[in-house]
């Protein structure tokens, strides 16, 4: 019976990933402190030996072969046998790149690009070799191949093992032991074809040696009972040029191959026998990569080591499901819970099938109980979908690291409250917010060293990325020291722009507000790094949208702080139940800026039958919900009715009710997932009574409106 | 050759239990009026019949989609067929029941309550007893029907509820 492996597949690729992250945190604080504890070095390797040991058994040996080059590195680093330089660590981070791309791609059943890998194994063997010419993303220098097996001779070549990389030296020659198995040529596999081949590599030389050849009578006509031994001489080809030549009868024969005369002198015997090992094992590899079907690329083609990770990300599918870990105590407190719940389910059960008035103050306690039991159960399975935002800030050590080496400059990450919780959907949406304002902190925030040298500031710029809960909210704040907002050049660009009037007074916050408008960048230079692409629009844009708020806080020469105000989770929200005619609907608490009676000296006819309320200086449009929905109210007349007053996108707007009922939070139900998408309505929840409720959608409810005062205009003209 | 031979094992099975009618081949329809009407749905994609509770309107929505109701913690829209379908008289008393219906395929998985005036039997039906709906189409758009089956004097409707769920009425012409 063969057991169905994709199943367990889902969990190798989460493990792996998580693996990744583990290796490259432990790497990142490695380089950071400079000294190599060996339980880091012990950390990293166990990673990726699990990583290694998931690909294996699952049949991925892309991954596996890669990982097993790393694991190499590692365990001579485990074993005290090699420091961890700064280029090996660099080669390491970008292997934990790789193998997060070559893992997605396996999850979206997408081809492994190995020419990454090749690159990187390649950069590692030369390591392993202790050859200690600079790693750079730059493919080993080979020489031309001159095999007439041209299209593997890529893939085999990236992975030259260098100590057996033949110099010039004309003493040094390849001795190749070849003795194959007497049913060798059965395989159709003729020794004097290999030779031929062989001949092509250089100049070569064979001895047979016939001393296994039985006596007459025992010969069989199809066994070789021959072996050679050859001399391979002037040659450029590499230990796997040859093993190439042999790749057909490699599981046939018996194959020794060495280097030998010249200047031979090997640097390190321990280095050279890994390496052995690890060249074998790069044979097995080699196979692998010439069966799939890949282009031939020539050696020049240097793959660059970096771009593919932003290009495969956008157009990364989500196929499967996301799944969500928790912590066993999470899950042990809900198991109580429900216990509890039972309990006190049973007890009001017993009660209710035999129940007297005298019974009643027991009933009370009992469902009072009850009470106490689902909302902490509430809170728990809430709790669930916390997690802690340390997932989220987790990237930003490395990502630091390679900008500031991009822009050359110093700049400390300092992270507080990465324990802060925060929902699973929230910290998915906010991961990419949270770089954009890192990128731009960096980039526009901090100054080069010189420029803070001269400013008589630290030469290494710091970056704080710190999260807290406040009230019902979580606030993440990206602050930097560096050389803060000019109010005075923000205002000249949005009086060019033609945003603001030269004349428009604004307090410094309206001037911050100015950097969320589209099209506004003050960005000198358009870098790499930030000043073009999306811009703080998108950044506000998607913070809105989980319901939350951006606040700028900036000091000319002493600093940046950006505050991100969210909601703990997009699953409950605060909201004022309000009634029209027979309908509750829910306003979400944010939204809502004051509730009042309308005065009517204070509402304005405009503009031919435009209801506009005087809110002290602002003219706030009126929206009839009864009219916007298509319902019956009680009261239609605006005078003396209730107004919600709600903002949105900067807009306000009030909103005609008949009654304001409450408060409360609300879970929201999706209403797309058995109907549609409904205008001005952003979701449902069930109340208290078990009814349905609405809850409004403030932006999409001004959009439709004022579509429909459009429409209006134009059929009256019309 | 052994698959023919199950084939067989299986049909002298149903030899034998025929007259039994919960197994049967071919399919089972729910069967309920509206109006003077007979129609059905596969009986495996009805989930429950409720009765009629006056639901939450959606905003701006069609007219026979009468709204939307809490069923378990999930939101269910409720359509009447009655107006959907142009038949009978859109009362609501106390026989106006609502079967819910769900569906859960690669492209929908949705659950919604309709209205009708009763429910009536469970119709046990072959393949090659539906017959194709006749070219003369009434207020029913015909990509909503699935086929005709006679049931005595009647005719019942049978309906493609992947159609009706999908609410995908652009190409549904009226």
């Amino acid at each position: 019976m063969s057991i169905d492996m994709e199943q367990f597949y889902e969990v190798f690729f989460e493990e792996s990933l998580e693996g990744l992250d583990i290796m490259e945190q432990s790497l990142l604080s490695i380089s950071k402190n400079e000294n190599c504890d060996l339980e880091v070095i012990n950390t990293i390797f166990r990673a990726a030996h699990s990583i290694k040991g998931g690909s294996g058994t699952f049949g991925f040996n892309d991954v596996a072969n890669f990982t097993h080059v790393l694991e190499t590195l590692l365990d001579e680093a485990r074993e005290g046998k090699r420091q961890l330089t700064e280029e090996c660590i660099e080669l390491l981070l970008q292997s934990c790149d790789c193998l997060r791309e070559m893992i997605s791609a396996l999850q979206n059943k997408k081809n492994i690009n190995l020419q990454q890998s090749e690159s990187l194994i390649a950069g590692f063997n030369r390591i392993l070799s202790n050859e200690q010419e600079t790693i750079s993303t730059e493919q080993p220098k080979t020489t031309a191949p001159t095999s007439s097996t041209g299209s593997v001779s890529m893939s085999s070549k990236s992975k030259t093992n260098s100590p057996l990389e033949p110099n010039n030296d004309d003493n040094q020659y390849w001795q190749i032991e070849f003795v194959p198995q007497p049913q060798i040529l059965m395989t159709g596999n003729e020794p004097a074809r290999l030779f031929r081949e062989l001949s092509t590599l250089g100049e070569l030389t064979t001895t047979a040696m016939v001393e296994d050849i039985p006596a007459f009578a025992d010969l069989t006509v199809d066994e070789c009972f021959i072996s050679w031994s050859l001399e391979l001489r002037n040659s450029t080809a590499t230990k796997d040029d040859i093993l190439e030549v042999f790749d057909w009868v490699i599981d046939e024969c018996t194959l020794e191959i060495n280097l030998l005369g010249g200047s031979e002198s090997a640097p390190e015997n321990d280095a050279v026998e890994a390496l052995v090992d690890s060249g074998n094992e790069a044979t097995a590899s080699t196979t692998v990569a010439t069966l799939a079907p890949k282009e031939t690329h020539s050696a020049t083609e240097n793959p660059q080591t970096k771009k593919p990770t932003t290009a495969d990300k956008s157009t990364n599918t989500n196929s499967s499901s996301s799944s969500i870990r928790v912590g066993i105590d999470k899950v042990d407190s809900l198991i109580n819970l429900v216990g509890e719940l039972v309990i006190t389910q049973s007890m009001l059960s017993e009660l209710g099938s035999n129940f007297e008035m005298s019974k009643l103050e027991k009933l009370a306690t009992g469902l009072e109980q009850l009470l106490q039991n689902t909302k902490e159960l509430q809170e728990s399975v809430m709790r669930i979908r916390m997690l802690p935002i340390s997932f989220a800030f987790n990237r930003f050590p490395r990502m630091i690291r390679d900008l500031a080496i991009k822009i050359d400059k110093k700049v400390d990450l300092q992270i507080h409250g990465e324990s802060t919780e925060l929902d699973k959907t929230v910290m998915e949406q906010i991961s990419d917010p949270l770089v954009h304002l890192v990128r731009n902190a960096i980039d526009h925030g901090i100054e080069t060293a010189q420029e803070r040298i001269a400013k008589g500031k630290p030469e290494q710029g710091t970056i704080r990325l710190d999260a807290y809960h406040q009230g019902g909210n979580i606030v993440i704040e990206v602050g930097d020291d560096g050389k803060g907002l000019n109010t005075d050049v923000i205002r000249r660009k949005a009086i060019e722009k033609g945003m603001i009037d030269s004349d428009t007074q604004l307090s410094n916050q309206e001037i911050y507000d100015l950097l969320f408008q589209p099209g506004f960048s003050t960005a000198a230079q358009v870098s790499d790094i930030s000043g073009r692409g999306v811009g703080m629009d998108v950044v506000k844009r998607n913070i809105t949208s989980l319901g939350g708020r951006i606040v700028i806080d900036s000091q000319v020469n002493i600093g940046t702080t950006i505050k991100v105000h969210l909601p703990l989770t997009l699953a409950i929200l605060d909201g004022q139940l309000v009634r029209v005619g027979e309908q509750v609907y829910i306003i979400p608490l944010i939204a809502i800026v004051e509730s009042l009676q309308v005065k009517s000296e204070l509402v304005n006819r405009v503009s031919g039958d435009m209801v506009l309320y005087r809110l002290r200086e602002d003219n706030v449009p009126i929206i009839r919900l009864y009219k916007e929905f298509g319902i019956n109210a009680d009261n239609t007349v605006i005078e003396n009715a209730l107004l919600v007053v709600v903002e949105a996108d900067g807009q306000k707007v009030g909103l005609l009710v008949d009654d304001l009922l409450g408060q409360q939070q609300v879970v929201v139900k999706s209403l797309e997932s058995n109907y549609k998408r409904v205008v001005g309505i952003s979701g449902a929840t069930i109340l208290g009574d078990g009814s349905v409720s609405m809850i409004l959608d403030i932006p999409g409810l001004i959009t439709s409106a004022s579509k429909r005062s459009k429409r209006h205009q134009q059929t009256k003209a019309a | 050759m052994s698959i023919e031979v199950t084939d067989q094992a299986i049909s002298d099975q149903e030899l034998r239990l025929e007259g039994i009618d919960f197994i049967t081949s071919g399919d089972q329809y729910l069967t309920f009026t509206l109006g003077a009407e007979h129609y059905g749905v596969n009986v495996l994609n009805v989930n429950e019949i409720r009765g009629w509770d006056s639901p939450t309107l959606i905003p701006n929505a069609p007219k026979h989609i009468k709204g939307v109701t809490n069923l378990r913690g999930t939101i269910v829209p409720i359509i009447d067929l009655r107006i959907q379908f142009q038949v009978g008289d859109v009362t609501y008393t106390e026989t106006t029941v609502v079967i819910v219906v769900s569906l859960e395929n690669e492209q929908l998985n949705r659950t919604m309550g309709f209205v009708v005036d009763a429910v009536s039997d469970v119709l046990n039906t072959e393949e090659s007893e539906i017959k194709s709906p006749s070219s003369f189409g009434g207020y029913v758009p015909a990509a909503y029907v699935k086929g005709l089956v006679n049931v005595g004097a009647n005719v019942v409707t049978l309906l493609n509820i992947e159609q009706l769920l999908s609410l995908d009425e652009d190409h549904v012409e009226h």
